[in-house]
C-alpha cells in the first residue's frame, strides 16, 4: 500500500475559501478551527498552503520574522492568477516587503496617519459626507448607495490626502475594480497594472514639478532632502494609499449600512448616541472581515505554529476572518454585538504590516454612519435584501450595489 | 510596574493612543510616546490593554 502525495491531495480542501452567507462564516473554517487549526490545503494553481485559523495563531504567523511576504520569492503562494506578473510591473509595494526593507519604506509615511493628523481631517471628513448626501438627496429615489455615496466618499478623502485631483477618481475607479475582482485573468491584471502604473508616474511627475500641502508632495521633499527622488517607489506609495483607502472603505460602509437597515435594534444602538459608534464600527470590522482571502507567507526558516511544524519553503495563509470568529477570544463570536469591545480583532492585520491607514478608515466610518443615518432617518432598503449581490468572488468582499430609498 | 517601549519595533499603527490617550501619544514620526511610566490602578489594566493589542509587539511591561 502506498501513500502517494496524489491520494493526499484529492483530499485537501481548496483555498480560497467561498462565502455562501453574508453574515456566517463558511462551516469549514469553523471545522478546522476545531479540529485542525494548522492544515493544508490545495491552492488554484495546485499548490500546498497550511492554513492557520485560530486568533492566537493567525497573531503568530503575522508576528513571525521568520514568514516573509516577499511576494517576489518564486516559492510564494499563488492565489490570484496573475498577482505575482502584475506586481512586478511595481517598485515593490510596503506590504510586499520584510524587515528593514519594509520598515525603511513604512517609516517616513505613518506620522501622515497617525490619530493626531486622523482627528485633525475629521472637519473635512465631515464636509464630504455632508455634501454627498446633499448631492444624493437632489436624485430621484431609489439610489446605488454604492455608486453615489460609499465609493465616492473616501475616494474624495484618498483623492485630497494624496494631493490627486479628484477628476480622475472614475478612470481609477473603474481600473482598481477589475484589478480587485477575483475572476480577472493573468493577462488582464498585468494590463491593469500596466495602465495604473502609467497613471501614478504622471501623478508623480505632476508633483515634482507643482508641490502642494499633501503626503506626496511632502514625500517627494522627504526624498529630495534624502539624496534623491525615488520615482517608482512614489508612484507604488500612491497606488496603495489609493487601492487600500477607497474600495476597503466603501465595502465597510455598505456593509454597515445594510447590517443595520436590515437589523432595527443595531440602528437604535447608533441613534441613541454617537458614543456607541467607535465601538459599532470596530464590531463591523470584526464581522465582517472583508481582506478573507488571508495573510499570506512563505517560510524562510522552520517554524512551528500551534504546534505544527512548518517547514522552511512551505507556504502559509493566516485567515484574518477565522481569527476574528474565534470562540476563545470573542464570546458569541458570530453574533454582531455593537455593544462588545471588540478591538483586538485582525480586521486590519497584525504584525509590522498591519494596515497603516486603520485610524483613517474608522473616522470615515464613524463619520459617515452618524451622519447619513441622522440626516436619513427613514433610510431603508429599496429591494428585498435577499436580491442584494455579495461579493463573494472579489478580493475584498462587499456589495456591488446597494439600491436605497428614504 | 513600569511601561516600555521600542522604537525599533514601533510601526505606528496607534493603537496604543486609541487605548488610552492619556497614557500613551505619537511623538512627530508617529512613533509612541509613553506618558505614564509607572501606570496604576485603571491606568495599569489599560496599559495590559495596550501591549496586547499593539500589533508590533513594541511595549511591554517591566517588573520593577
Amino acid at each position: 500500500m502506498t501513500n502517494t502525495d496524489i491520494d493526499e491531495t484529492s483530499e485537501l480542501v481548496s483555498f480560497p475559501i467561498q462565502r455562501t452567507c453574508p453574515f456566517a462564516i463558511p462551516p469549514v473554517y469553523t471545522k478546522f478551527r476545531e479540529e485542525a487549526p494548522v492544515s493544508q490545503v490545495v491552492l488554484p494553481d495546485g499548490g500546498k498552503a497550511w492554513l492557520v485559523t485560530k486568533y492566537e495563531d493567525v497573531r503568530a504567523v503575522m508576528s513571525n520574522p521568520k514568514l516573509s511576504s516577499d511576494r517576489r520569492k518564486k516559492e510564494f503562494p499563488v492565489v490570484v492568477p496573475g498577482q505575482n506578473a502584475a506586481l512586478a510591473k511595481h517598485a515593490p509595494f510596503m506590504i510586499i516587503l520584510d524587515g528593514a526593507e519594509h520598515s525603511a519604506a513604512r517609516r517616513p509615511v505613518i506620522s501622515e496617519f497617525s490619530v493626531r493628523r486622523v482627528a485633525a481631517m475629521k472637519p473635512r471628513i465631515q464636509e464630504i459626507v455632508d455634501h454627498f448626501i446633499d448631492e444624493m438627496l437632489k436624485l430621484p429615489r431609489p439610489v446605488d448607495l454604492n455608486q453615489v455615496f460609499s465609493l465616492p466618499v473616501p475616494s474624495l478623502v484618498v483623492s485630497e490626502i494624496l494631493g490627486m485631483p479628484y477628476e480622475g477618481h472614475e478612470y481609477f475607479m473603474e481600473l482598481a475594480e477589475v484589478l480587485l475582482r477575483r475572476t480577472t485573468d493573468e493577462q488582464g491584471r498585468i494590463d491593469i497594472s500596466v495602465q495604473l502604473r502609467a497613471y501614478m508616474d504622471k501623478l508623480v511627475e505632476e508633483k515634482i514639478a507643482n508641490p502642494g500641502d499633501d503626503l506626496l508632495s511632502r514625500q517627494i521633499e522627504l526624498q529630495r532632502r534624502n539624496g534623491g527622488i525615488d520615482r517608482p517607489q512614489l508612484a507604488s506609495l500612491c497606488l496603495l494609499v489609493l487601492l487600500a483607502g477607497h474600495e476597503t472603505t466603501a465595502n465597510m460602509i455598505n456593509l454597515g449600512v445594510f447590517s443595520m437597515l436590515t437589523r432595527p435594534e443595531l440602528l437604535a444602538q447608533i441613534k441613541a448616541d454617537p458614543a456607541n459608534t467607535p465601538k459599532a464600527v470596530d464590531e463591523l470590522l470584526r464581522f465582517y472581515t472583508i481582506p478573507d482571502f488571508g495573510a499570506h507567507r512563505l517560510a524562510m526558516d522552520d517554524v512551528e505554529i500551534g504546534g505544527v511544524l512548518i517547514r522552511k519553503g512551505e507556504a502559509v495563509i493566516a485567515s484574518t476572518f477565522a481569527a476574528n470568529r474565534d470562540p476563545a477570544v470573542f464570546d458569541d463570536p458570530e453574533e454582531l454585538d455593537f455593544s462588545r469591545d471588540s478591538r483586538h480583532h485582525v480586521a486590519f492585520g497584525y504584525g509590522p504590516h498591519q494596515c497603516l491607514g486603520q485610524n483613517l478608515g474608522r473616522v470615515e466610518l464613524q463619520v459617515v454612519f452618524d451622519t447619513l443615518l441622522r440626516r436619513l432617518p427613514d433610510l431603508r432598503l429599496a429591494v428585498p435584501a435577499e436580491e442584494l449581490n455579495f461579493k463573494s468572488d472579489a478580493l475584498v468582499y462587499g456589495l456591488y450595489e446597494l439600491p436605497v430609498t428614504w | 510596574m513600569r511601561l516600555e517601549k521600542d522604537h525599533d519595533r514601533c510601526i505606528g499603527a496607534g493603537q496604543c493612543v486609541r487605548t488610552d490617550p492619556r497614557i500613551f501619544d505619537q511623538d512627530d514620526d508617529g512613533l509612541v510616546k509613553v506618558l505614564i511610566e509607572r501606570p496604576r490602578g485603571a491606568d495599569e489594566a489599560a496599559a495590559h490593554k495596550a501591549v496586547f493589542i499593539c500589533p508590533a509587539k513594541a511595549l511591554s511591561l517591566a517588573e520593577d
